[in-house]
């Protein structure tokens, strides 16, 4: 059993060797069907940052009358807080939005003026309110419209909003389903392409695997170093593929920044490598032991 | 030791073709018999039914403790370790040496590695082609080629070997000493089936002819002639 198999794998690498053009050859188009799973994984990683940015910057805001007390906001909130669609709620006092707007407003003389004239702090507290996704804010405006609210509530912002958060969704659900449709019918057309560059392969040394047969070697013995042969491509183009895109992601990365602040390639292509590294070993080999193990099937009925 | 009984093989491809009729013969232990006949006499179904390559349409073909005619494909490997064949073609592995082309044959048995290391160079020997071990078939000649082939196909001590027309491509020395070599491996103990329509070699040999004629055993002789016309 032992010798069978050392047999095998010593067979798989004599053969990988010997076939060194077909080999090549064979490695190179599944080096590039694993550059586009690799691209498609980069893809998807950018376009869920881009799209998690942009619903982080969606929001509504609740402005409240000055005669409510903090106590009946704080009410509110904790009743908004209920909601299963609330991710989180921002509270800002009144004296915090004074703050934010001196801030803002430093150096502005009149403003500054203006403020000291009125001399009670004319700014609202509001609730910052996000969703966990951007469909549910119709559900927290409606809940907000609610008759006891009224007396508090000066406005909400969602209704000037609602035009822009529904394009966003718009959009969203749209990059969501182009990416989702792209990543399957590239990873389909990868591999076909592999499987079909290794039945080529075997194709070749159909002849071999009939006097095989003939010789009296049994099925495993004949499909094994074939699939060994598999692991072999599946190994190399895997490896290859990621010392590729490393440094091209590398120069990417400052591109990908610009365009998407929060996120940085690089770190998490270093932090996810094992990852990557991983799922490419795994397509690579599992598509290689695949395909050899069909396309031999063909050839072994003599 | 082996025994046709009223085989019958008819190919159904476009319209059905008979090549094999009723055949009936029994070859013995250390017989050395040459099948003759034209081409398409039927003479490589008979070839390609001892080894488990085709099936018999109607009737029986044993071998030893074997019924070919009932061997599932799963089971065909242990039966041509037991069988040493030949071709017209060689049929070497292309991408192996002589040498391994030799040893494949005792590895897809499960032999030793030192079992291998020495019967191998020993077959070689034994072909005349010791210092070609590590030459690939295309740096052989035809004969070599054969010889190798031959050295395979006796490495696992077969009862028995099928010789498919394997002088056809060799020109008339070479096809001389194959058959030489197959005497010789006739008298160390194995049956020896020669399919051939080679009419020189036949009568030189003196031994057992079989003559096919369109699928049907039209002579069956001891130290028999190539009579056909």
């Amino acid at each position: 059993m032992l010798t069978t198999l050392s047999r095998i794998i010593k067979y798989g690498i004599l053969g990988f060797w010997r076939n060194g053009w077909l080999s090549m050859a064979t490695i190179a188009v599944m080096f590039l069907a694993l550059m586009v799973f690799e691209g498609l994984f980069i893809s998807n990683v950018l376009t869920k940052a881009a799209l998690e940015s942009l619903q982080d910057k969606i929001d509504i805001s609740v402005y409240f009358k000055t005669s409510s007390s903090e106590d009946e906001i704080l009410t509110i909130k904790k009743e908004l807080e209920l909601l299963k669609e609330v991710k989180n709620i921002e509270y800002i006092s009144r004296d915090k939005a004074l703050e934010i707007f001196q801030k803002r407003h430093q150096g502005e003389e009149i403003i500054a003026q203006a403020l000291e004239e009125l001399k009670e702090n004319p700014l609202a507290a509001s609730l910052n309110v996000k969703a966990h996704n951007p469909k549910d804010y119709e559900v927290i405006d409606a809940f907000l419209k609610k008759e006891s609210y009224g007396e508090f509530i000066d406005n909400v912002t969602y209704a000037k909003n609602a035009v822009v958060i529904g394009r966003l969704n718009k959009i969203i659900d749209t990059v969501q389903r182009l990416g989702l449709f792209l990543t399957v019918l590239l990873a389909v057309i990868a591999v076909l392409i592999t499987f079909n560059t290794i039945r080529l392969a075997i194709y070749s040394n159909r002849e071999e695997i009939g006097i095989m047969r003939l010789v009296g070697a049994s099925n495993a013995f004949i499909r094994g170093p074939f699939v060994i042969e598999g692991i072999i491509y599946g190994l190399i183009s895997g490896l290859l593929s990621f010392a590729v895109i490393m440094p091209i992601i590398y120069f990417l990365a400052p591109y990908a920044k610009a365009f998407i602040p929060e996120i940085n390639l690089w770190n998490y292509l270093i932090s996810n490598s094992f990852n990557l590294i991983g799922y490419q070993l795994f397509f690579g080999i599992g598509l290689g032991i695949f395909s050899s193990f069909v396309a031999v099937r063909k050839y072994l009925k003599i | 030791m082996i025994i046709f009984q009223n085989v019958s093989k008819i190919y159904t491809n476009h319209k059905d073709t008979i090549a094999l009729d009723d055949v009936s013969f029994e070859i013995k232990r250390k017989e050395f018999v040459s099948v003759v006949g034209k081409s398409g006499a039927g003479k490589s179904t008979i070839t390609k039914m001892l080894i488990g390559e085709e099936k018999p349409s109607k009737g029986r073909v044993v071998f030893g403790d074997y019924d070919i005619s009932k061997l599932k494909p799963k089971e065909l490997p242990r039966l041509r370790r037991h069988i040493g064949v030949i071709f017209q073609d060689f049929r070497l592995l292309a991408n192996k040496t002589a040498y391994e082309n030799v040893a494949f044959a005792l590895e897809v048995a499960g032999r030793s590695q030192a079992e291998i290391n020495e019967f191998v160079p020993q077959a070689l020997k034994m072909v005349g082609l010791e210092d070609k071990m590590s030459n690939f078939p295309k740096e052989l000649s035809g004969g070599e080629k054969q010889r190798v082939a031959i050295a395979r196909a006796m490495i696992n001590h077969p009862d028995i070997l099928i010789a498919d027309e394997p002088t056809g491509n060799l020109d008339p020395i070479n096809a001389a000493e194959i058959i030489k070599l197959l005497l010789k491996i006739n008298e160390l103990g194995t049956t020896i089936i020669l399919a051939t329509h080679n009419k020189d070699i036949v009568n030189d040999l003196d031994k057992r002819v079989i003559s096919l004629e369109n699928g049907r055993v039209s002579r069956d002789e001891e130290k028999g002639k190539y009579l056909l016309v």
